[in-house]
């Protein structure tokens, strides 16, 4: 299910794209953080979902520990602007500053451009479609693998 | 992340398998009674060849399969008639509002005779900008209050705790001691009017809070009316906002529910809850069952306390969903008010017609709010609410237009009152009783939903129960599944959700949103280390080691905590003590 890039002359990356999808904040809506970590392992994805209440030491220990490509963050409790910063700081402090790294949940447009200037690829917005979601996981992650070590 | 949009009427495609089959016998229920379903028994015979007629035109006319699955599994059939309600006796099954099985209302003469509440859920930042948006809703005709509390409330940490940090005052109010909860209430008739508090993980603790506030202003706990969630299985199920293990949970579920029989005769010490359950994906069937299951299992629990079932099952309240699906809904309000009465009677022998009703709130479903075109959330929350009055409910939140954006501003809040008082007073749908009742289509809905409780009741059972049913992960397991069907339904068209999947246009937003001022945090802050500052040290230590001590043991803790609270120990500093004897749950997630 890897995507294989014939532009490029490097080798291709063939073992499986790793996600954590994980859920920082308080809140335990974790509908659609299941949904979406199912249809990454459905598109072939190797996916460590993290469950709820996650600190972003948490977050970022488990990002190194499982040696992902990407990252999901999930939240819905309106403490995104709070934690997200917190999060991209724990994993530069690991020394895991090159992996991608995606948000979703309720998130007002407004605070978008913020959060992409933290350094996160993209933010899913309610409606955004399951297969937009794995489209621009898999492109993320196949960028990061070209890139030279 | 996903589209938190959902609702019913998914189409069912060749081969999906529909979870659950509804397959047990029909009409083996109660005992018997007067006359056939809607007189029509005598000519069965010949409506049943009549309807196969009408079925093979249909199939032809339509190319396919005349059925039609709802989201939970019921095979719509197209057109419903007295064939589908031939096992349904009047009597047994349906009676009169007012009497059992109180399919058609808990109440004789419905909405002539009492308006069901309207109960709109507010909460946001500090006590006191909470405490003016209920007096703004007090002023334009709510009739009771409904407090939403932050996460760290929700967790049982006090806003200065450092897994409080970027959470405070933005999915409710915080409230970290006595102090927060008098201002909260201040100039509010606590007296006279009922609040409801969706809080479970600490309820004992804020309902205390609560009781002491009043306590203060010089008004008896007896006097007090509202509702506190404390559904904590739920939790477990769905929401996950526990603190300790399940069982010391409902211990103090049960604490509560025996405290209130004896000291506060108005007070609804427990809301089982649906809602949550299905805003996590579960399908309407699922969150009828695993609902009434919960109840069952909180009957249970306090059966073996010892205490007597009419003296706390009149005080059992419940909370569900109003999603899409206009007549599922409609049928699972009905279905639930029956199957409770017969449970009550039947399995636990209450006697007292109280104990067998099966009284709700309802909230119109928060996940079906889009965040596209958000003015059109105003319509569906309008026919959400209405299936909601159809099916008796007593009590109603209607959501915002903006739900799916931030928390609700004013204007919003204002346009879902309307919508309540527009259905009260102008649809003329409140001026009989259960307006859908003896509609083939809904009364068969309602058998179904029926049915397909009996079979999840006898799979808990095979468990063991609700709570070892959890620990294996099974309603975390059925509801991920449904909503991963769900999702599959929307990205392949079969489910079209107008402004989301189609008719979609580029707009910018348009409707203001709330943003919770920063400085309010610090306020809150300020007042929590001046509560912990001018308090008794020596008072609150000696309470929170009485509280220990009785936790350790058997006793019922209201009475700990209520002393902890009146000397201004805070949220925090309770459930720590607790903490420190029950231990912290952690789920093993469920994918």
């Amino acid at each position: 299910m890897v995507e294989t890039d014939e532009k490029t002359e490097t080798t291709v990356d063939e073992r499986p794209i790793r996600v954590l999808v994980a859920k920082p904040g308080l809140d335990g809506h974790d509908r659609g953080a299941k949904v979406v970590a199912r249809a990454l392992r459905d598109a072939g994805m190797e996916v460590i979902y993290t469950g709820i209440r996650q600190t972003p030491e948490m977050i970022a220990e488990a990002a190194l520990q499982e040696d992902v490509d990407v990252i999901g963050l999930s939240i819905h409790s309106g403490a995104h602007m709070a934690l997200f910063p917190r999060i991209m700081e724990a994993l530069r402090a690991r020394g895991v500053d090159d992996v991608i790294v995606f948000a979703g949940g309720i998130i007002p447009q407004d605070d978008v451009p913020a959060i992409k200037a933290m350094g996160i690829a993209e933010v899913f917005g309610p409606g955004a479609s399951l297969d937009e979601i794995v489209r621009k996981v898999r492109e993320a992650a196949a960028e990061r693998r070209r890139q030279p070590e | 992340m996903a589209t938190r949009q959902r609702h019913d009427g998914v189409t069912r495609q060749e081969g999906e398998p529909l979870t659950p089959q509804p397959s047990l016998p029909q009409g083996e229920r109660g005992s018997g009674g007067l006359g056939g379903a809607q007189g029509a028994r005598g000519n069965d015979g010949a409506l049943a060849a009549r309807f196969a007629a009408w079925k093979e035109q249909a199939r032809r006319q339509l190319g396919g399969e005349v059925e039609r699955a709802t989201y939970s599994g019921f095979p719509v059939a197209g057109v419903h008639t007295p064939l589908d309600v031939a096992d349904q006796d009047y009597l047994r099954d349906l009676g009169l509002p007012g009497e059992y099985p109180f399919t058609r209302g808990v109440h004789a003469t419905g909405y002539r005779g009492k308006p069901w509440t309207m109960r709109i859920f507010a909460g946001f930042g500090t006590a006191e900008e909470t405490n003016a948006r209920f007096k703004y809703l007090l002023a334009h005709g709510e009739s009771g209050l409904s407090v939403a509390f932050d996460l760290p409330t929700l967790y049982g940490y006090d806003t200065d705790h450092p897994l409080a940090m970027g959470e405070f005052g933005k999915c409710g109010v915080a409230v970290s001691s006595l102090a927060d909860m008098e201002l909260l209430f201040d100039g509010i008739p606590v007296d006279q009017i009922t609040t409801s508090m969706t809080i479970n993980g600490p309820a004992a603790v804020i309902w205390a809070m609560y009781i002491a506030a009043a306590e203060k202003r010089g008004i008896a706990m007896e006097q007090l009316g509202g509702t506190i969630q404390n559904d904590i299985l739920k939790e477990f199920i769905a929401q996950k906002e526990w603190i300790f293990p399940p069982r010391p949970h409902l211990r103090l579920v049960v604490d509560t529910i025996e405290f209130g029989t004896r000291h506060l005769p108005r007070w609804n010490t427990i809301s089982v809850s649906g809602y949550h359950i299905r805003e996590a994906g579960s399908t309407a069937l699922q969150e009828l069952a695993f609902t009434l299951a919960d109840g069952k299992a909180y009957v249970e629990a306090a059966l073996e306390r010892g205490l007597q079932i009419d003296d706390f099952a009149p005080r059992i309240s419940f909370f569900f969903n109003a999603d899409n699906n206009f007549f599922e809904e409609v049928a699972k309000y009905r279905a639930a008010r029956r199957i409770w009465a017969r449970e009550l009677r039947e399995r636990y022998g209450a006697q007292n017609p109280r104990s067998l009703w099966l009284r709700f709130h309802t909230q119109t479903a928060g996940v079906t709010c889009t965040a596209q075109q958000p003015e059109n959330n105003v319509v569906r929350i309008a026919m959400q609410a209405l299936a909601a009055v159809m099916g008796g409910t007593q009590s109603l939140h209607t959501n915002s237009l903006d739900e799916a954006l931030a928390l609700p501003s004013e204007k919003a809040v204002q346009i879902a009152l309307r919508t309540q008082q527009i259905i009260l007073h102008e649809t003329g749908v409140p001026d009989t009783v259960d307006p859908l009742g003896g509609s083939y289509y809904v009364e068969w809905l309602t058998d179904q939903m029926e049915r397909g409780c009996d079979e999840y009741f006898a799979r808990i059972e095979q468990y063991g129960g609700v709570i070892p049913a959890i620990e294996a992960g099974f309603f975390q397991r059925e509801i991920a599944e449904a909503a991963f069907r769900y999702q599959q339904a929307v990205e392949a068209k079969r489910q079209i959700i107008v402004g989301v999947n189609e008719y979609v246009t580029e707009e910018t937003l348009g409707v203001p949103l709330l943003r919770v001022d920063e400085a309010s945090e610090v306020r809150q802050i300020d007042r929590l280390r001046r509560v912990r500052r001018e308090r008794s040290p020596a008072e609150v230590a000696r309470c929170l080691r009485e509280l220990e001590r009785a936790a350790r043991g058997r006793d019922n803790l209201m009475l700990p905590i209520l002393d902890a609270v009146r000397a201004y120990a805070t949220l925090g500093e309770i459930c720590d003590v607790l903490r420190g004897v029950f231990g912290e749950y952690q789920e093993m997630p469920v994918l």
